[in-house]
């Protein structure tokens, strides 16, 4: 693609890199810096104790009736601010994970304001299980992230409830977004998900992606 | 890989053997995923089923193929399955980008699938870049197919008689060994990986290409649908050799997701 300057640049195309351009490029300080990156981005599945005497692995799975996740900041913060206390509420787990966008570098002191992803579980309710998941999953770690989590979890009987944003700038509509009034709520249900949602369902052509969509 | 759509009364998945699949390569402006769209939204295919595979960025929202209110609220995701046994079409429709390092564990699961369901050829629409093309590729038609070893036994007298024009190799050394050619297909995203792996696994499969650029693709999914339909009829094209005076948009019908693809309406306050 050539620029009014007479520069020619390669533009970014929807196709991605093609995997063999990336290889013929890469310099063994590439390679090393690459495979540093990877040992470095592990799964840890902390322990979930249950005093109910459920395991939680794919062995014993957990009993749970209602799942509520909620993915990224926002999502996380109004849960906090809403419905997560030390009476109702108790730390039953964690998921850690690394990659290149995680700031945090300490692995063995999780603090609820550490990017993690932390599980609670309701003391009146033992089969209802939240989720705050402020970190960023990238990727190549998402559906991991996800045969972990739901691999040790019954499903029969069991509904998820996924809460997350978005800005409102990504939100395609025939009008403009500035004359929209923010913030507002969509929904996306499965056909088996029969109760009654409390807000518009998405329309066409937005979408869902990454952890959320996952 | 695959999981079938539950249908209710308990149905077996469904059969493919001897199907034609058709599917896009995630390319220079996703014209083989568009043109994608075009023949499942025109021939009204039914779901019947969809991959389950860590290949791709997930994607979810509802139905793209929409015509009223009662359809429109059917999820669907990235890598889902369309047929149509009356024409034995099999379509695999991919909505996101592969993940790094994924092309090759997909393509290998992809063939897999493609073997153990008996599926009779594949027929891969992509694209390459347009910028990429040689002094010679400049002129004429911006299409071109490929055949692997198997197929072109099949089929390869029917692509003389068309009239379609091969892909060419280029010089793997250019400028300095011009005799050994490989085969390059810049912006083509899996397909050249696809198209070897296949040849060298014995699998009918072709591929059409467009030479384009990114920007607005609607136009080149209308010609490259149009290539295809050229060959496999999928619709009845009202100009039958001609390829000049067609209107496109009469015979193909335009999803309901491709509105606003460039963007939403302008705030008033602006002008």
């Amino acid at each position: 693609m050539a620029t009014f300057f007479g520069e020619v640049v390669v533009a970014p195309s929807r196709a991605g890199l093609d995997e063999e351009e990336e290889a013929r490029e890469e310099t063994p300080e590439d390679r090393e810096i690459r495979r540093e990156i990877e040992k470095k981005r592990y799964w840890r599945r902390g322990r979930l104790r249950l005093d109910i005497g459920s395991g939680g692995c794919a062995e014993e799975p957990l009993v749970c009736s209602r799942f509520i996740v909620a993915i990224g900041r926002n999502a996380a913060a109004f849960l906090s601010s809403f419905i997560l206390d030390s009476v109702c509420w108790e730390v039953v787990g964690v998921v850690k994970l690394w990659n290149e966008w995680c700031r945090t570098s300490s692995t063995t002191n999780v603090l609820p304001t550490d990017s993690f992803c932390l599980f609670y579980r309701s003391i009146s309710d033992p089969t209802v299980l939240l989720c705050q998941c402020s970190c960023y999953v990238a990727e190549d770690q998402q559906f991991q992230w996800l045969e972990k989590v739901f691999g040790s979890m019954q499903k029969k009987g069991l509904q998820v409830t996924i809460l997350s944003t978005c800005p409102v700038a990504d939100y395609k509509t025939q009008e403009s977004t500035l004359t929209l009034a923010s913030p507002f709520l969509k929904a996306l249900k499965t056909k088996q998900f029969q109760e009654q949602v409390c807000c518009p369902l998405l329309e066409q052509p937005n979408i869902v992606r990454d952890l959320p969509a996952a | 890989m695959f999981i079938p759509c539950d249908r209710g009364g308990g149905s077996a998945a469904p059969d493919f053997k001897g199907f034609t699949l058709l599917m896009p390569a995630v390319s220079v402006g996703n014209v083989g995923q568009l043109a994608i769209d075009l023949v499942i939204s025109t021939l009204n295919m039914a779901k019947v089923g969809y991959f389950y595979t860590d290949c791709l960025v997930p994607m979810v929202g509802n139905n793209p193929y929409a015509t009223a209110e009662e359809n429109s609220t059917e999820l669907s995701i990235n890598a889902e399955v369309y047929s149509l046994p009356s024409k034995k079409l099999v379509v695999l429709q991919i909505r996101s980008p592969f993940i790094k390092n994924k092309y090759r564990p997909f393509c290998e699961s992809l063939l897999s699938w493609v073997k153990s369901s008996k599926c009779a050829r594949i027929v891969l629409l992509s694209s390459s870049h347009a910028y990429q093309r040689d002094d010679e590729q400049l002129l004429g038609t911006p299409l071109r197919y490929l055949l692997t070893p198997d197929l072109e036994k099949a089929v390869g007298g029917r692509m003389q008689e068309l009239n379609w024009k091969e892909m060419e190799k280029i010089a793997a050394y250019p400028g300095i060994r011009d005799t050994d050619k490989v085969l390059h297909i810049p912006g083509g995203g899996i397909t050249k990986l696809l198209f070897t792996e296949s040849c060298s696994e014995g699998i009918q499969m072709a591929v059409l290409l467009k030479f384009c650029s990114e920007g607005d693709n609607i136009p080149d999914a209308f010609v490259l649908v149009n290539y295809l339909n050229e060959w496999l009829q999928l619709i009845k094209s009202e100009v039958s050799t001609s390829n000049s005076s067609i209107d496109p948009s009469s015979q193909w019908k335009i999803p309901s997701s491709w509105r606003l693809l460039f963007g939403n309406g302008l705030p008033p306050a602006l002008f």
